[in-house]
Parts: structure tokens; C-alpha cells; sequence
């Protein structure tokens, strides 16, 4: 079957964009505006894993690093520096890519369990920095005083619609940028380095140079969730940058599935949803959501979106990633 | 950040001595735990991730069975006998089921784990903080050394937790057993194929970690206060301890575990908010510089 281009998922992202502006219209709710400002969030974190992931197939344990450090260097910047905000956003995300490729160029030389071992200890690095740097990023509180959001180009993010469809379109431009790039020959490299690294090799690929681009790449990207984060709490908070983060993105792949693209963002909002509904019904939080991880561990052992593809596939007889 | 403090306590001998031992009992209850966690990641090549939770649920175990017999002794070895039954249906019933599939699964496995254990606990013993209090055998007065101060249960900890190491390493270097254990670490199938069932030796490692790990919560009972969720900061710790001396290197978590101890108690007097993130450092460190661990086989 033909493969559909980008021209398609414009279309598709458009869609959901005019989908997502009319919701708040028609359900107006306070607390369906905030759930879904927190899915963008999220969901462009947990899609920016999946990168390394899903596509390159490096399992990094320490990824919420970047979600940390772009909700403090966007805070700390609106706080100090008295910019606007979408200078501020695009400093984040130059610094997040500088620390990224710092931090990169001496992870992705590591194998598998170490890879994994050395991204968390990075990540609790600069966790510790956080809270130990208490002058700059205020400790164990976090960024206090709220974070200024200055009107820029009409749009005034302090303004609650004005901030979902702001978190909504950068949830849908950042998806897109993802999905072309990983359809580019770029992420079909990284698909053939996750397969089979060592044939990557013979055909004169860099190896480490493409993770390191992909390991950049999810960092920004990473860091544009975080900054969502911030605009949304007026603060950055040294959890942003704790282990437990990056452990929540992981469960978000499982639970949507890291084969299928939207795999992700599907798992952000089923685990923010099931967070919501168990601390309603029951104090024992930690147990239910351990029994519903367990069930896709060792039960399903794939994400929803995996079985969605799974069976489109089987229905259409589709057989291209 | 206050490295004046840290540099007036190693003007004195006595601050030396007593931040010295304080480190040293750290590092031993933390050798205990990670050579649990060293041993079952050198046999089945799996990181047990539970092996906090483990240490928590022994202090626990302790506890009620301290509160019922009032007798120390028995509640270590009812909380190390308690933690390895758990250990062995924990990896027969639900680890085992993962060891062919990617580390996430494993991860996966294990953080449901965590989470559940922490709330069985909040659930069976209260989420506020507990605990045990000195026994009554120890509560003497304490040993002065160069003006430094040493409780006595300190001086039965160190001798205590060098001996199980000690015994430990005699099961594994000088037993059939042992023998065993070593040979399905270095060659699954073949050790198979020679008739020994593999299964049985997977689930005793388990059930042997989490033995050192109930021993150690146990032990720590009189010393540490118990709330659920313990086991994350041990289990942070005995990890750094792992990867620094090597996965699978017993010798190495006794190294790792004395060094970080020791950060952390003389690390509490000159950087208390940065501890942590010394040892963060020597982690990356050693990963990059020798990734396999200081003592461990390269990889």
C-alpha cells in the first residue's frame, strides 16, 4: 500500500487542532481545560522518549533531566531576565539542546543497562543541583513568586483558554516536527541502528553521531513539555527533575505502546486519567495503579495503541510501519 | 555548603571517630543490601529494582515480631527468613515470567512492585513513622576512642554485617552450591544441560538476596525510623554502590558501600544538600571512565 506523506498528517494535525479548540466551547470545564494543558505536557515528553526508545532503541532512565531543566530555564529566565516569552522558549530550547549534547556525547557511548544507569545518574545530578543551588532555583520549594507571563502577540498566557490552545497547538507543531523527522531517512536510521547497529555500522553510518543527533533531539523536545509545565503551575518544582519523572514517561510508552507514533501521547492521557480517577476512589493509589502495570507486564505485555495498530493492520492488510 | 564545618571535624580526632563510625554503619547496612542486589544481578543479569522495598518490608517484619517475642535476635532472623520466602514466590511467580523480554518489562515489573509494596505496608502497619527503639541489651553506655563516641550497637552492626558478608562469600566460593550458583551465572544453558535446574537456582539467589536484604532492615530496625517508601533511598544507594563496584562484584559492593557511607557521613557535615549529588558524580564517573565498575569484569 502507498505510504501517506506529510500532506496527510498536516491534515490530520489541523484536524485535531480545530477538534481541540472547539472542546473547551463545547464542554466548558475548568478542570477538562487543565487536564488537557497537562496531557500537552506530557504527551510531548513521553513522545520525545520515544525517541530514543521506541526509534533508536536506547532505554534512558533519566530523561525527566531535560523536562526539569526546561521548566527551570524557562522560569528562571521570565523571572530574571524580564524577556518575552517566545524568546524565552526558543533560549530554553537552545540551552536544553546544549546541555543535551553535553550530557549525550558521554551517554550514548554506553551500552544498553549501562546507558540506562548513567542517564539517571545524570539526572539525579542535576536534581541535587537543583536543590542544593538554593539562591538561584529556591530548593526544595522550587521557583517561588509565580512565573511573569507578559502578553505577547495578542495572546496572554496568564489567560487559562488563551494557555490550552497555546499548550494545544505546541502539543500538536511538536508532534508533527516529530512525526516528519522520524519519517525522514533520519528516523529510518534510527530504526536501523535499534535493529541492528553493527550492519548501521557497515554501511557507513556514524553510529554514536546519529544517537547523539536523536538524544539532542529528545531533549529539546523534552524540555518543550517541561516548559508547558511551568506556564501551566507558574513555577518549576524540583519533582520536575526527579527519577519518579522519568519513570512516569516510561510507563506512558507501555501503556500506549512505543511501536505506533501516537502510542505515547495515547499512554499520557490514559495514566493521567487513571492518576485522577484512583485518587478519587481510593486512598491506596499505589496499589491499584501496581496491579493495572502488572496486568500490561505480564498480560498484555504491549500498549493500547500497539493492539489499535495491530488491529487496523490485520483489518486493511497494511504491512508498512 | 559549609566546608568550613567539614574542615574544623577533621581538625579533631573526635569528630573524625564518630563521623567515621557513623559512615562505617551506613556502608555496612548498605553492603548488605547491595550485595543482595549485586548477586542477583550477576547470576540472572537482572537489576531488582524491588531490593528497597525488600530492606523495608524486613525493618517491618522486625518490628511486629520485636513488639510479640521482645526478642531481638528472633525478629532479625523472622524478618531475614521472612523477606527471603518473599524474595523466592516473588521471582518464581512474576520476575521469572520477564527475563527473555526487554528491560523495560523487568523495570516495569519491579516499580508495580515498589508501588504495591509500599502501600501494603502503609495499608498493614500506618503511614506514619515507626520505630522499634534500642533493644535492651544494647542500651549501655557508649564506647569513648580518641574522644570519639561509638554506641555499642554500632560496634555489634559492623562485626555483625562483616560476618554475614564473610559467610557469603565462603557459600559461594567454597560449597557446591555455591559452585553451582557460579556456573549458572557464567553459562545458563550449559549448567542446564549438565541436569541442574536452573529455575530452582534463580529462585534461591532471589530468596538469598532478599534474605541479606531482610537481615539489613532488620538490623537497622533499632537505628532507623520506618515509613513506607524507605526502601527508595536505600535502594538509590545500594544501586550507586553496585554500578561504582561493579555488577555482580561482591568484593566490589563491600568497597562501593564503605565508600559511599563514608560520603555520606562526613558529606553531612560539609555539603548536607549535595550528598547525594556526590555520589551522582562518582557514578558518571566510573561509568565513563570504566563502565564495568572498579572491580568488576569488563565488559
Amino acid at each position: 500500500m502507498k505510504r501517506r506523506g506529510f500532506a496527510f498528517d498536516l491534515g490530520i494535525a489541523t484536524a485535531a487542532l480545530v477538534v481541540l479548540a472547539i472542546l473547551p466551547v463545547l464542554f466548558p470545564s475548568k478542570a477538562l481545560v487543565d487536564f488537557a494543558i497537562r496531557v500537552a505536557a506530557f504527551g510531548i515528553f513521553a513522545s520525545s522518549l520515544n525517541i530514543l526508545v521506541g526509534y533508536t532503541g536506547l532505554v534512558s532512565f533519566g530523561h525527566g533531566m531535560f523536562f526539569g531543566a526546561g521548566a527551570y530555564t524557562f522560569g528562571l529566565l521570565m523571572q530574571n531576565t524580564g524577556t518575552s516569552i517566545p524568546a524565552a522558549f526558543l533560549l530554553t530550547l537552545l540551552l536544553s539542546a546544549a546541555l543535551a549534547a553535553v550530557v549525550g556525547a558521554i551517554c550514548v557511548r554506553l551500552k544498553e543497562i549501562y546507558f540506562a544507569f548513567i542517564t539517571l545518574a545524570f539526572q539525579m545530578l542535576l536534581h541535587s543541583l537543583i536543590i542544593s543551588w538554593q539562591q538561584l532555583t529556591g530548593g526544595d520549594q522550587g521557583l517561588m513568586g509565580g512565573i511573569p507571563r507578559p502578553p505577547f502577540l495578542g495572546i496572554d498566557l496568564a489567560d487559562q483558554s488563551h494557555l490550552y490552545l497555546f499548550a494545544c497547538a505546541t502539543l500538536i507543531v511538536s508532534l508533527l516536527i516529530m512525526r516528519h523527522l522520524m519519517q525522514s531517512p533520519f528516523g529510518y536510521t534510527l530504526r536501523m541502528i535499534r535493529d541492528n547497529a553493527e550492519r548501521a555500522q557497515f554501511i557507513g553510518i556514524r553510529i554514536w553521531r546519529m544517537r547523539l543527533a536523536a538524544f539532542i533531539l529528545a531533549g529539546i523536545f523534552a524540555s518543550v513539555g517541561g516548559i508547558i509545565m511551568s506556564l501551566l503551575v507558574s513555577g518549576a518544582y524540583p519533582e520536575f527533575g526527579y527519577w519518579t519523572i522519568s519513570g512516569e514517561a516510561i510507563f506512558m510508552l507501555m501503556l500506549g505502546g512505543t511501536s505506533a507514533f501516537l502510542g505515547p501521547t495515547v499512554g499520557t492521557m490514559m495514566l493521567l486519567l487513571l492518576n485522577d480517577v484512583i485518587t478519587r476512589f481510593t486512598e491506596y493509589y499505589g496499589l491499584t495503579l501496581g496491579v493495572v502495570i502488572l496486568l500490561f507486564a505480564l498480560v498484555f505485555r504491549k500498549g493500547v495503541a500497539d493492539f489499535a495498530v495491530e488491529a487496523w493492520r490485520r483489518r486493511f492488510g497494511e504491512n508498512q510501519a | 555548603m559549609d566546608p568550613a564545618a567539614l574542615a574544623d571535624c577533621l581538625k579533631t580526632t573526635s569528630c573524625v571517630v564518630t563521623q567515621f563510625t557513623s559512615g562505617l554503619i551506613i556502608g555496612m547496612l548498605l553492603f548488605l543490601v547491595a550485595a543482595g542486589l549485586t548477586l542477583i544481578f550477576g547470576v540472572l543479569k537482572v537489576v531488582n529494582f524491588t531490593h528497597g522495598s525488600f530492606y523495608m518490608l524486613g525493618a517491618y517484619l522486625a518490628l511486629s515480631v520485636y513488639k510479640i517475642s521482645d526478642s531481638f535476635t528472633l525478629a532479625v532472623v523472622c524478618a531475614g527468613a521472612g523477606v527471603a520466602l518473599f524474595g523466592l514466590v516473588f521471582e518464581r511467580l512474576f520476575m521469572s515470567r520477564v527475563y527473555g523480554s526487554n528491560v523495560l518489562m523487568q523495570l516495569l515489573v519491579c516499580y508495580a512492585f515498589i508501588l504495591i509494596l509500599d502501600d501494603a505496608v502503609k495499608f498493614i502497619w500506618g503511614a506514619e513513622f515507626k520505630s522499634m527503639g534500642m533493644p535492651p541489651a544494647f542500651q549501655r553506655p557508649p564506647i569513648l576512642l580518641a574522644g570519639g563516641v561509638i554506641p555499642a550497637f554500632y560496634l555489634f552492626l559492623i562485626v555483625i554485617a562483616l560476618a554475614i558478608g564473610a559467610v557469603l562469600w565462603l557459600v559461594i566460593t567454597r560449597t557446591r552450591v555455591g559452585k553451582i550458583v557460579r556456573a549458572a551465572a557464567h553459562n545458563p544453558t550449559m549448567t542446564s544441560a549438565l541436569g541442574i535446574n536452573t529455575g530452582l537456582i534463580y529462585g534461591t539467589v532471589f530468596a538469598a538476596g532478599g534474605l541479606l536484604a531482610g537481615l539489613a532492615g532488620g538490623l537497622a530496625a533499632p537505628v532507623r525510623s520506618m515509613a513506607p517508601g524507605m526502601g527508595v533511598s536505600i535502594l538509590i544507594e545500594s544501586f550507586i554502590v553496585t554500578v561504582i563496584g561493579g555488577m555482580g562484584s561482591i568484593g566490589g559492593a563491600l568497597a562501593g558501600s564503605l565508600l559511599i557511607g563514608l560520603i555520606r557521613s562526613f558529606g553531612s557535615i560539609g555539603f548536607p544538600l549535595f550528598t547525594e549529588g556526590i555520589m551522582f558524580l562518582f557514578m558518571a564517573m566510573v561509568l565513563v571512565i570504566k563502565p564495568s565498575g572498579l572491580f568488576g569484569k569488563d565488559i
